[in-house]
């Protein structure tokens, strides 16, 4: 620990990585909140997989037929708010198979990018990262990206937090007002999408969704209105990627892996206290 | 037939129903319904479970979209005057974990009021916290929507259709988790608001019927009107699928086939 913290002084990477928690914690502790409430954290799992159809494409295009400007990270932008939009479409409209068709659009949207990669000569390191990320490899330019994921997230948030609590709690009451719930629904999971990719390209898949849902999860445990648990989970967040961090830098455990640890203690924890002291009031 | 109270200066009848048919999944939940309520009528809905008296409610809110036939609401088509409708829905759908506060939720009621963006004003504040007051809630309104009862539960509702100062309100099934006593504050209440709005109400409870209400709408597939004047125990023993008998019904000289199948 006492390593970490000095070193945390001299490597500008072990400060990107601290920053890059403070920032993922915000577009989690929002969005997670939305998709926790809204009961859609499977949306969120399938789309950040299905997305690996456009990492893959905008990879394969850049190595072999030489679009330099086309970043991977663009074509998983596109993918993603098309796999927002269809899941969106289909849930509005044909609610009974929503699951059916997040499962379709998950196993294709990866079997695609599959596809794409083994067409791709060389090491596919990014895709790799992508998957599993690693915190500790944070650019520049990634965290500005992140940073503006952030501002569009909190400046959304604010403005429709009435709107987006309305069609989360009952789409059918907000109809009867006059809003346009398709439109605010949509809205949400592009932004989810968004957050999605843009925190995966970070720190990977897997630890999006333990971001995503552990922080809030637990938060949900304690607090009785949407606000307060975007609050905490925040702050959960950055506590779980900065203490998985600090655990895992000494031994050199991999990074992810040990905020995911962390968070899901926590939880375990969390839940467990919560029992113990319901059992005790009553 | 009650009288027409003349609700913002229009005089068109709160609800007109033509030639109306609905099917949901090849299976025809509602057939030719004609109806008509009157601005400040008093109605209440009755029929036996999966007879289409929700339906029917959705089809006035414009939430469903009729197969053939014209609805129209305070003479217009119901997506046009939502705002002016106050709904209190059978609230089982809904996910009792949700993080909101019974302030949050009666405030929905406020939702297109204003502008489209964020905030409530204070005088939404104030009017939500009237609505509160009056179903008895105003003293819980910080707890949160997981900790409360099913009656109180029910009277949020209730306060967030009132919330949305409705025009005309619609409640399905509002008797539904109140004890007697509460049942009898709801319709004191009911009776008290009617005289400046159209309430219909979905109920199962002809107790209620009896006291306050004017009209009763018999849904069964097919829909009918009496008014309660005329209602007598075989209408009763029709609307819960006993035998079937024929009834003279209000101003027409047709019999009435609510049929029990």
């Amino acid at each position: 620990m006492y390593e970490f913290l000095t070193d945390l002084r001299q490597y500008p990477f072990l400060q990107n990585a601290l920053l890059t928690g403070l920032l993922a914690g915000v577009a989690c502790g929002v969005i997670g909140t939305y998709i926790v409430v809204r009961r859609i954290s499977y949306i969120a799992g399938g789309i950040a997989h299905s997305v690996l159809a456009g990492l893959g494409a905008a990879f394969y295009l850049q190595r072999v037929h030489h679009w330099s400007a086309l970043q991977p990270v663009y074509g998983a932008l596109v993918v993603a708010v098309i796999a927002a939009i269809t899941i969106g479409l289909v849930s509005l409209k044909a609610r009974q198979r929503e699951d059916t068709a997040i499962s379709a659009l998950w196993a294709v949207g990866m079997a695609i990018g599959i596809v794409f990669i083994s067409m791709t000569p060389g090491y596919n390191e990014e895709l790799m990262g992508y998957l599993f990320g690693n915190i500790l490899l944070v650019s520049s330019s990634e965290l500005w990206m992140l940073g503006g994921l952030d501002v569009i997230i909190v400046v959304l948030g604010l403005l429709f937090y009435n709107q987006f609590l309305a069609v989360c709690f009952d789409q059918e009451f907000a109809r009867l007002r006059g809003m346009n719930v398709e439109f605010f629904y949509l809205l949400l999971l592009a932004l989810a999408a968004l957050t999605v990719v843009i925190l995966a390209t970070v720190v990977g898949i897997v630890m999006v969704v333990a971001l995503l849902t552990l922080p809030v999860a637990i938060a949900a445990l304690f607090c009785r209105t949407l606000w307060m648990m975007m609050i905490v989970s925040t702050v959960l967040c950055v506590a779980f990627t900065t203490s998985g961090l600090a655990i895992s830098y000494s031994p050199d455990y991999p990074t992810g892996a040990t905020t995911i640890l962390v968070a899901g203690f926590a939880y375990l924890f969390a839940i467990t206290f919560r029992w113990t002291s319901d059992r005790i009031r009553n | 037939m009650p009288d027409s109270v003349p609700v913002n200066g229009s005089h068109f009848p709160a609800v007109m129903i033509r030639g109306l048919n609905f099917s949901y999944d090849g299976y025809l939940v509602l057939e030719d319904v004609n109806i008509e309520i009157q601005q400040g009528d008093f109605v209440s809905v009755v029929g036996p479970n999966g007879g289409g008296k929700t339906t029917l409610i959705k089809l006035i809110l414009g939430l469903l979209t009729p197969s053939s036939g014209a609805v129209k609401v305070f003479g217009q088509d119901p997506d046009r005057v939502r705002t002016r409708m106050g709904y209190m829905p059978q609230h089982s759908q809904l996910d009792f974990q949700f993080p909101a506060t019974v302030m949050d939720v009666t405030l929905m009621g406020r939702l297109g009021h204003g502008s489209h963006f964020g905030f409530y004003s204070r005088e939404d504040r104030e009017i939500v916290l009237m609505c509160l007051e009056k179903v008895g809630l105003a003293a819980i309104r910080r707890k949160s929507f997981a900790e409360i009862s099913g009656g109180q539960r029910q009277r949020l509702f209730l306060a967030r259709a009132l919330a949305c100062e409705p025009d005309m309100l619609l409640l399905d099934e509002p008797t539904a988790n109140l004890d007697v006593a509460m049942e009898g504050d709801l319709y004191k209440l009911l009776q008290e608001l009617n005289e400046k709005l159209t309430i219909v109400i979905v109920s199962h409870d002809l107790g209620f019927v009896s006291q306050v209400v004017r009209t009763v709408l018999c849904v069964k597939r097919k829909v009918l009107t009496h008014p309660t004047a005329e209602i007598t125990g075989e209408i009763i023993n029709e609307i819960y699928g006993s035998p079937m008998k024929m009834i003279r019904h209000n101003g027409g000289g047709e019999g009435c086939n609510c049929t029990s199948s």
